[in-house]
């Protein structure tokens, strides 16, 4: 398998070996081994229905594994529930923006933000100086300082993609998983969001689901080919778009 | 939110005022003392569309079985009335004279064990929440850790309150079955038939009310409102926003059915007997209805959709007692279609942008886009 330098066991964030799931039957994601290092973005491409948002639904528990294990600086996810997974520091961004629509920027990131997360925590939660400032700075990053009383069923589909964006990145994940970020986007917007994509990845690793071939070369360190649920390919966009597998089943047009 | 302007913190304020000074002022120098207990009674039903509005409209939980809550705490403090109207003199004639009538009836020859307690007084106001709060707790701990929610979770509420009302009627021995428990006299030698009392009564419970709007706005204004609000609208975000969603679910639903155990029993109080009929299926229901009209997202709107539509009941029912259930079914589905905020969404709507207008000249429109909605 192509990579870019020797992957140092040390330096993996999270491991993902034999990884099964089948539905009815049907391996939507079959024996998949895949490596994330620390500090790296990583895009993971392939034709649809490869298994790529269902890797990210298995990393993140919204599915359970068949067969396999998931590490995640080596504790092991899959039987964790979906909200002790982000407390381990994994966060998650959907396909569609899903967002609080009926609470405003500020409210968005305020319940994000990973303080007073019991029922109680919640009761006596008080916006101090600290996290005001904290979400200041977030909006600053995703370009909504300026609408921070807005409420966010009025912001524009790239607006609501950067608050999703912004509301995992108040949390500090050290891994980031981005399911098409660009998705609907305007070409400023795209532009926009490669730039917070490379600033957001200092201190974490970042995975990207994403169709955009020009986006992908604009951002990835090293891209993996899902196809039929395994890894048909990885490693530098150069390296895997010349690759004649891969050409067949995705890039041959 | 963030900025309290003079102008929001009056708005915020002046719905409280306004009912402050017609449940405090207003209805007490104008109703004679039979309407005043009746409004009291009604307004044993604010406290539990206060727990729909926490539940059902701020969190999306829809329960149909808020009557069972509410003849819970019924029962509890007509359990210890019971009690205490049971002396032994007063009941020598039965063939077990200390124990509640209905029992020497179905020839029970001693108090049953879980009837104990409610011979005290501190247990008993601990009971009128807890025991609501426990089953609401068993029910939501179940359903929400399994993930099981919206129309699902309604059918079952409902299911419950059969079951329960089915077994009240049936254990008549131990709850007076279909009667209920009736002939209560005195709490701790006051006795409650008594005008006088019952004039006092519309007052702690109108006090009550008060302090349980001011918990509700509380809980709403605090992040844990917020979060609420972000369950209902995007569930799975907020789990993987790091919160155990059945957790915060199984919260809001227990403090609603504490809030309808504490309005079951200030109907007992008030009425002097507690039974089936008050807490089952149709009751319940009707519960949503209060809410629905009022205004599900208002804590003081729905309170004055449970004194409306009960004001309307006691008139048209006996003047139309056919067609009165048609008529409420009726109102249910055009608020619904037509009003999803009830009639707290076309006073916030309409009312207060025209007052505002007339009293401070036009506004800008982002000023009214920022503006939140009353409570």
């Amino acid at each position: 398998m192509p990579a870019i330098g020797p992957i140092v066991e040390s330096d993996i964030l999270l491991a993902l070996e034999g990884v099964t799931v089948s539905f009815d039957g049907f391996k939507a994601v079959n024996d998949l081994s895949l490596y994330i290092q620390k500090g790296e973005l990583r895009v993971i491409i392939g034709p649809n229905g490869a298994g790529k948002t269902t890797v990210l639904d298995l990393i993140c528990g919204r599915t359970k594994v068949s067969d396999g294990s998931i590490k995640f600086k080596d504790t092991e996810v899959t039987k964790l529930k979906e909200h002790e997974i982000v407390r381990l520091g994994i966060g998650r961004k959907f396909q569609n923006p899903s967002i609080y629509e009926d609470l405003t920027v500020l409210e968005n990131l305020e319940i994000s933000y990973p303080k007073g997360r019991g029922v109680f925590g919640a009761l006596g939660f008080r916006r101090t100086a600290e996290v005001s400032q904290r979400i200041d700075e977030i909006a600053e990053m995703i370009f909504l300082k300026e609408h921070l009383n807005t409420k966010a069923e009025i912001l524009s589909h790239g607006q609501k993609q950067w608050l999703e964006i912004g509301m995992l990145l108040i949390q500090d994940p050290e891994l980031l998983m981005l399911d098409e970020p660009v998705a609907g986007m305007s070409v400023a917007e795209r532009v926009k969001t490669a730039e917070l994509l490379n600033r957001i990845i200092e201190g974490r690793a970042v995975i990207v689901i994403e169709h955009d071939m020009k986006f992908v070369e604009s951002i990835a360190h090293r891209v993996t080919v899902l196809h039929q649920g395994r890894v048909l390919a990885e490693g530098r966009m150069e390296m895997v778009q010349a690759d004649p597998k891969v050409r067949e089943v995705y890039l041959g047009h | 939110m963030s900025k309290f302007s003079l102008r929001s913190l009056a708005g915020n304020w002046l719905g409280f005022a306004l009912l402050s000074v017609l449940l405090l002022v207003v209805f007490p120098s104008l109703l004679d003392d039979f309407r005043l207990n009746l409004v009291g009674k009604y307004l044993s039903f604010g406290f539990v569309v206060l727990g729909l509005v926490l539940a059902w409209g701020y969190t999306g939980i829809l329960s149909l079985g808020q009557g069972i809550f509410f003849g819970l705490g019924g029962y509890c403090i007509a359990m210890f009335l019971k009690l205490e109207a049971s002396t032994p003199e007063a009941t020598k004639i039965q063939s077990t004279p200390g124990i509640p009538d209905f029992m020497d009836w179905n020839q029970l020859t001693e108090l049953p064990f879980f009837w104990q307690p409610f011979h005290s007084f501190g247990f008993t106001i601990f009971a009128i929440m807890a025991v609501p709060a426990a089953i609401a707790f068993i029910l939501a701990y179940a359903m929400f850790k399994r993930r099981v929610g919206g129309v699902y979770f309604a059918i079952i509420t409902q299911a419950v309150t059969a079951v329960l009302t089915i077994l009240i009627i049936g254990q008549q021995g131990y709850t007076g079955g279909i009667n209920g428990i009736t002939d209560l006299r005195t709490l701790m030698g006051w006795d409650i038939r008594t005008d006088a009392a019952r004039y006092d009564l519309y007052f702690i419970c109108v006090f009550l009310l008060l302090a349980c709007i001011l918990v509700g706005r509380f809980i709403l204004k605090s992040k844990l409102g917020r979060i609420l609000v972000a369950i209902r609208d995007k569930e799975e975000r907020v789990r993987f926003s790091g919160y155990d969603v059945a957790n915060f679910k199984t919260f809001v639903f227990c403090a609603a059915a504490a809030l309808a155990g504490i309005g079951g029993a200030m109907f007992t109080l008030q009425v002097g007997f507690m039974s089936p009929t008050i807490i089952g299926i149709v009751p319940s229901i009707e519960m949503v209805i209060f809410c629905a009209l009022g205004g599900r997202l208002s804590l003081i709107g729905a309170l004055l959709g449970a004194l409306l539509v009960n004001a309307a009941k006691t008139t048209f029912s006996e003047m139309f007692p056919e067609l009165w259930l048609f008529a409420m079914g009726g109102l249910f589905i055009g608020v619904t279609l037509f009003f999803p905020k009830g009639l707290a969404g076309l006073v916030e709507d309409y009312l207060v942008p025209f007052v505002t207008r007339r009293i401070s000249g036009p506004k800008s429109p982002a000023d009214q886009v920022a503006a939140k909605p009353a409570e």
